[in-house]
């Protein structure tokens, strides 16, 4: 196998990384690249817990190469929350709506991409935005209600 | 969990370069898109591979577009894409509604239709759609570019009439030439992110005929065609409705596994058929739920 330099904008800052042409961007951010908000749950894309914005749409970073994020932008929750908690943050934090946490990085992500593409979705838009996000704490009835009252605002 | 084998990775900027790659690695090598299959796949040690051949960087494979007749939808269109298309939506709604039903969004905006055919599991939501369509697929080999018929594309469980050196350029739609609507219905353990137990296209044209495919109720994706038949040129009643439910038996064969029996998947495919003709001719006559509404 060959190593390869990859570049990518990650969380708005210009990034280079030597990877294998195996190493999986969830692992890459994680260890390489110290960014430690998206989380290995089930590292078969099924639960959402590794969500990041590729080049600004949620995808699961156990599924993709490291290599093929080279040119790409990465926002991680790290990047979205910069200058502090977004509304929908604060709203998530007022409702105490998560629990143990590990799935809100995710659940945020993809939250704030369906919000971006739709800013007042209906309550069925909102469940199936954050279907493929589980979460075993809360029954989601806290996100989603966090959800909602951003998007009436 | 890191990837343990070892492989090559390659990203050609055309077709040919594509071509010429798979050549070099006589089937050694896979073509990746999305990867939502293939990463997993890597990850359990399923697939081996001397080389992927990451597809994304073919402009050629972008399109999503009517030509000649035809919707062309390159092998690099994600679910996503085509859910966000007001020209699948317009013209093939029923590929738009099974779109949606796809797993998640995470994975829609990354997973292909083409990869989705490719990988060809039973459940699959994108065939019973292209099979009410007549879809074909369009493959690039190192000699020579193939079209095949949606209704010859399944060979078995994963297996496609893919040939190893080959790759999908694009997936193929002709326009309907009359009024058509139809509509899939799928059949989960609940709404969201789940395989289809049961999945049914069905598609009704002005003039009384109709389409029906069914996946995950047998080996491979397939058309209806003994309903297919009684149905065309009549006019729909109960009782003939009643009549195409007691065929189902006769075109599906599924299985017990893990996400239901095959009592359950019999049972509630003759129920989807009622509700899918139903909604179909509803939906013909402007009528019925939008496009999109759950239908179970
Ligand atoms: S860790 Fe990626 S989807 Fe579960
Ligand atoms: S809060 Fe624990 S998994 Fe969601």
């Amino acid at each position: 196998m060959t190593k390869a330099t990859i570049s990518l904008k990650l969380n708005g800052i210009a990034r280079s990384v030597d990877v294998e042409p195996n190493d999986v961007l969830v692992d890459v951010l994680r260890d390489k690249l110290g960014v430690k908000s998206p989380k290995v749950g089930c590292d078969r894309g099924d639960c959402g817990t590794c969500t990041v914005l590729l080049n600004g749409r949620t995808v699961r970073s156990c599924l993709v190469l490291a290599v093929e994020a080279d040119g790409s932008e990465v926002v991680t929750l790290e990047g979205i929350s910069k200058d502090g908690p977004t509304k929908l943050q604060k709203a998530f934090v007022e409702r105490s709506s998560f629990q143990c946490g590990f799935c809100a990085p995710g659940m945020v992500l993809s939250a704030t991409e369906l919000l971006q593409n739709n800013p007042h979705p209906h309550r069925e838009e909102i469940q199936e935005a954050i279907a493929g996000n589980l979460c075993r704490c809360t029954g989601y009835s806290p996100i989603i209600e966090a959800i909602e009252a951003v998007s009436r605002k | 969990m890191p990837i343990t084998t070892e492989f090559a990775y390659h990203k050609p900027k055309d077709l040919a370069e594509a071509s010429a790659l798979l050549a070099r690695y006589q089937g050694r090598a896979m073509p990746l898109a999305g990867g939502t299959d293939l990463i997993l796949w890597l990850k359990e040690g399923l697939k081996a591979p001397e080389a992927v051949i990451d597809i994304k960087g073919i402009p050629e494979l972008w399109h999503l577009d009517v030509k000649g007749g035809s919707l062309a939808i390159g092998a690099r269109v994600t679910f996503t894409e085509l859910i966000e298309s007001e020209l699948v939506k317009e013209r093939f709604p029923v590929l738009w509604e099974a779109s949606r039903t796809v797993a998640s969004c995470g994975v829609r905006n990354r997973a292909t239709l083409a990869g989705n055919l490719c990988a060809a599991v039973p459940s699959l939501d994108g065939a019973p759609a292209l099979l009410v369509y007549d879809a074909c697929v369009r493959t690039r080999g190192p000699a020579e570019e193939r079209e095949i018929p949606m209704s010859e594309w399944f060979t078995g469980p994963k297996r496609t009439a893919l040939l190893p050196e080959e790759l999908v350029a694009a997936v193929e739609l002709p326009l309907p030439a009359k009024k058509t609507a139809g509509c899939y219905v799928k059949l989960g353990r609940y709404q969201g992110e789940d395989l289809a137990q049961v999945g049914l296209a069905v598609l009704a044209e002005a003039g009384g005929t109709w389409k029906l495919a069914f996946c995950a109720v047998g080996p491979v994706a397939k058309r209806a065609e003994r309903i297919e038949s009684l149905l065309n040129g009549k006019k729909l009643s109960d009782a003939l409705i009643a009549k195409a439910k007691a065929l189902v038996a006769q075109e599906i064969s599924p299985i017990t596994d893990i996400r239901a029996s095959k009592e359950y998947r019999l049972h509630m495919a003759a129920v989807m058929l009622e509700r899918g003709l139903k909604t179909a001719a509803a939906r013909l006559a402007g009528k019925g739920p939008a496009y999109g509404a759950s239908l179970i």
